[in-house]
Parts: C-alpha cells; structure tokens; sequence
C-alpha cells in the first residue's frame, strides 16, 4: 500500500507541465511519505524517505543522495514527532507540513550551494506553499487508502 | 515483552534512539554517495544502472501523451490527412528548391575557397530520438530521450529539432539520456550575429537565453538572428540558435542587457534530432576547444554562471 501510493506520487512528480504550473506543483512523493510517516511510522520508516529522495534523485538528475539526504532527514523528524502531530486538526497539520517542507526545501538549498549549483530563483520555495495548502486533500485521499487495506 | 531483535514488539517510545541511528547511517550513506558522484567513477556506474532502471517507469509516464496523440492521429478524418498530404508536398517543392539553390551556392564557395571540389555535408548523419521526459524548472531546463548508449549516442552530441539547436546530451543512460537545454542557467553556448559576426555567449535564463556580455555600444538589436559560433568543441558553426528580442542600453551599467527567443520550439517538439558532424568539414566543431581548454577530463560546454535572477 505504501509502495502504490508512493509510486503514483512519484508519477504525479514526473508528468510533464507547462512551465507555470510546474512552479505550483506540490512535491507530491514527499507529502506522501510524510503522510505515511507520521499516521503509520513503522510501515516505512527513515528507509521509505532515503529510498523516495533517490527516486527523485535518479529522476531529475540531481546529485545522486541531494533529495535522499532531506527528505531521509524530515522523514526522521515527522517520526520522532507523529504522535504530536497526527493528534493536531488538519488545518494545523499543514503548517507542520509546510515547516516540513521548507526544511526540506532548505537542506536542498544548502547542498546545491556546496556542491557547485550556486544559481537559485524565489520560485523554488513556492511548492511548499501549495505543499501545505494541499495536505488535507493529500491526508483525505491517502486516509481512504490506509483504512482500505 | 519486548523480544529483542524483532521491531514489532518492542514499544513504541522505544523507537525513538533506533530512528536516530537509522537516520545518521541514511545520513552518511547520502554524503558519501553525493561525494564520489561528484568525484568519483564508481557512481557514475552506479548511476548508469540507475538510468537504466528509470527507463520504464519515464516510458510510462510518457504513455498517456503518446497515446494520445497516437488515437488522434489515427482518428483524422480522410480531409484532415489530404490536406495535409497536400501541405507536406507543397513544403517538399519548396526545400527541394532551397536545396537545388543551396548545392550550387556550396559548388560557387569551394571554387572560390579555391577548392576542387565541394566541401563533404556538415551533417555527417543524424538520428531521430522521442522525447520521453521533460523537466521545465526555472533551475533545470532538461529533457530525457528514448536513445541512448547503446544506440550509439555520445556525451555532449549536439541535439536539434528542425527549427534551430535545442542543446547538447548531458548524462547517458543505456537506452536513455538527458539533454540539457539551451534555456538551462547552467548552459552557455557560443554564437555569432549573422548580420555582423558578433560573437558572444548565450547563457540559458530558463525560457529565453540572455547575452550577457556584451559591451553597451556593440551593434545588436532586436530581430538580430543567432548562429552557433563554432567554438567550443560541441556545436558547428552555422546552426541557427535563437533571435534577439529585447535590447536594454542604461548609461550606468557597462553591459547591454540583451535577451533572445530560441527558434527551437521547446515547448512543442515529440522529436528531436541528435547529429553527427564530419570532422574533415571546417565548420564542424573541433574536437579540442581553440580557446581555454577545459581543465576537467571530459570536455563541456563551458559553464558560466549569468547574474542573479
């Protein structure tokens, strides 16, 4: 169950978008492996963030353990604090989303500096506004699923 | 009782040491991968398998558009195909014209380069490649084709549609490869004003390419026509690259701020071409740059990085 969704969010990720749109796009493979994470944090672990961030890596063609390392690191935060926030109301869930995300956000920054990728846009940050927008629906959808299996 | 070894007995405070642990050894795994890609060989290989292992899954994604374009081009109407038809001849007509002229123009050159015969074709042979994934950042400008290593395609190989050059090939994958573009930050590319031979660099700025640096009062405007340069070692002389559309001039600054609309159209090509140059051909491109020779092993097209934005 774990591996469909993440899988379909990988796609979600990849399908080509105007380029517009594409600056909107939520980072779809690590709401859910944030979801999972927090609402069930044995069923993937520190493993599932690690193994979604080469995903992305291989993917984009990002320096291969760039995304691995961040989202392995919020994935490690969200476990350590998910019974503090899965008892949280969505509204407050998605800023905890949102902080997520921009730490996420953050430690790619950092590591595109060091690594020689010094250029960076103000439109980088705006997935983690949409990130945060769209939690409930991610949280909604992905409820249906963890309760079906 | 929590059994010690197995993870789903013991309680759940209990965790909190064992993700942490868990966390620095992903943490140090993800360092020292991103290390050796940056310096080492070993994960090139790596990589290369992982190319390989992505290639269905960017298949997939691809499928639905494919697909679709498959359905609506077998659903044309009987009308729709002969108009077509009729418009394809009609271009046909016109570049067989365009090419009789073009071989006696190349016949006048070489008599006049005191040649005795013509120069052998620039374009030594092409291939054509499907675009199975695109990647449209304002940080990467990037596309994936269906061909790759063993398809005989090459590191930096010059990339174009019919329209101009979209950029060169980046990273190789065995039946894949990504292609930087020309609108890319991180690529430059060397070009010529056709009209005067003005020669600078083009640095991608992510849906248009910007001209950095040139001098306020050098001759440029608007509607100016782009060529590759022919330095570099990646791009023949000759290939068109974009058109100049916005020319800014302030007393203050040293530079003119010039920006120029690739003539490839990114936003709309299926296909793409990946070409082969012939070496004995003077425009094709050096195999080692004229100028400043690339420290690194492999040759690059050279990386500058343009102003903040």
């Amino acid at each position: 169950m774990v591996a469909t969704t993440a899988i379909i969010a990988l796609v979600l990720t990849l399908v080509p978008l105007p380029y517009w749109v594409a600056i909107l796009r939520p980072a779809f493979l690590v709401l859910v492996v944030l979801y999972w994470s927090t609402m069930a944090p044995r069923s993937g672990g520190v493993l599932l963030g690690f193994a979604a961030g080469l995903a992305i890596d291989v993917f984009e063609g990002s320096l291969l353990g760039e995304h691995a390392l961040a989202l392995a690191f919020i994935t490690y935060l969200a476990i350590r604090l998910h019974l503090l926030v899965r008892a949280k109301p969505l509204f407050e869930q998605s800023l905890f989303v949102f902080a997520a995300l921009m730490v996420y956000e953050f430690v790619l920054w950092v590591i595109d500096g060091w690594s020689g990728h010094p250029l960076t846009t103000p439109t980088r940050w705006v997935h983690t506004l949409t990130g945060g927008l769209i939690w409930p629906v991610v949280a909604g959808v992905l409820g249906r699923f963890q309760a079906s299996r | 009782m929590a059994v010690f070894g197995s993870d789903f007995d013991r309680p759940l405070y209990g965790r909190g040491p064992s993700a942490g642990l868990r966390f620095t050894l992903y943490a140090i795994l993800s360092i020292v991968l991103m290390y050796f890609d940056q310096h080492g060989h070993v994960v090139q290989r790596i990589r290369y398998a992982l190319e390989a292992a992505a290639y269905p899954v960017q298949v997939a994604v691809s499928s639905p558009s494919l697909a679709w374009s498959w359905l609506t081009a077998s659903f044309q109407g009987r009308e729709l195909l002969r108009a077509e038809n009729e418009r394809l001849r009609e271009r046909v007509r016109t570049l067989e014209l365009a090419i009789m002229r073009q071989r006696a123009l190349e016949q006048e050159n070489a008599e006049l380069r005191g040649l005795r015969s013509a120069l052998p074709p620039l374009i030594h042979s092409w291939r054509l490649a499907e675009i199975i994934g695109v990647q449209t950042t304002p940080l990467r400008q990037r596309i994936v084709i269906n061909r790759g290593a063993r398809d005989g395609v090459t590191l930096n190989q010059a990339v174009v549609d019919g329209a101009g050059v979209l950029g060169q090939v980046a990273r190789l994958g065995p039946w894949s490869a990504e292609v930087i573009l020309i609108t890319d930050p991180e690529h430059a590319i060397p070009v010529e004003v056709t009209r005067n031979r003005l020669r600078s660099i083009a640095v991608g700025g992510s849906t248009e390419l910007l001209l950095p640096y040139l001098a306020t009062n050098s001759d440029v405007k608007s509607g100016d026509l782009l060529v590759s340069s022919g330095l570099g070692g990646v791009f023949p002389a000759g290939l068109p690259v974009a058109r100049v559309i916005g020319v800014r001039r302030e007393v203050s600054q040293p530079l003119a701020q010039v920006r120029a609309q690739p003539l490839a159209d990114l936003e709309h090509d299926r296909e793409v071409m990946l070409l082969e140059f012939d070496p004995s051909n003077p425009a094709a491109p050096a195999p080692d740059p004229p100028i400043a020779p690339a420290p690194e092993p492999k040759p690059k097209a050279p990386k500058i990085a343009p102003p903040d934005g």
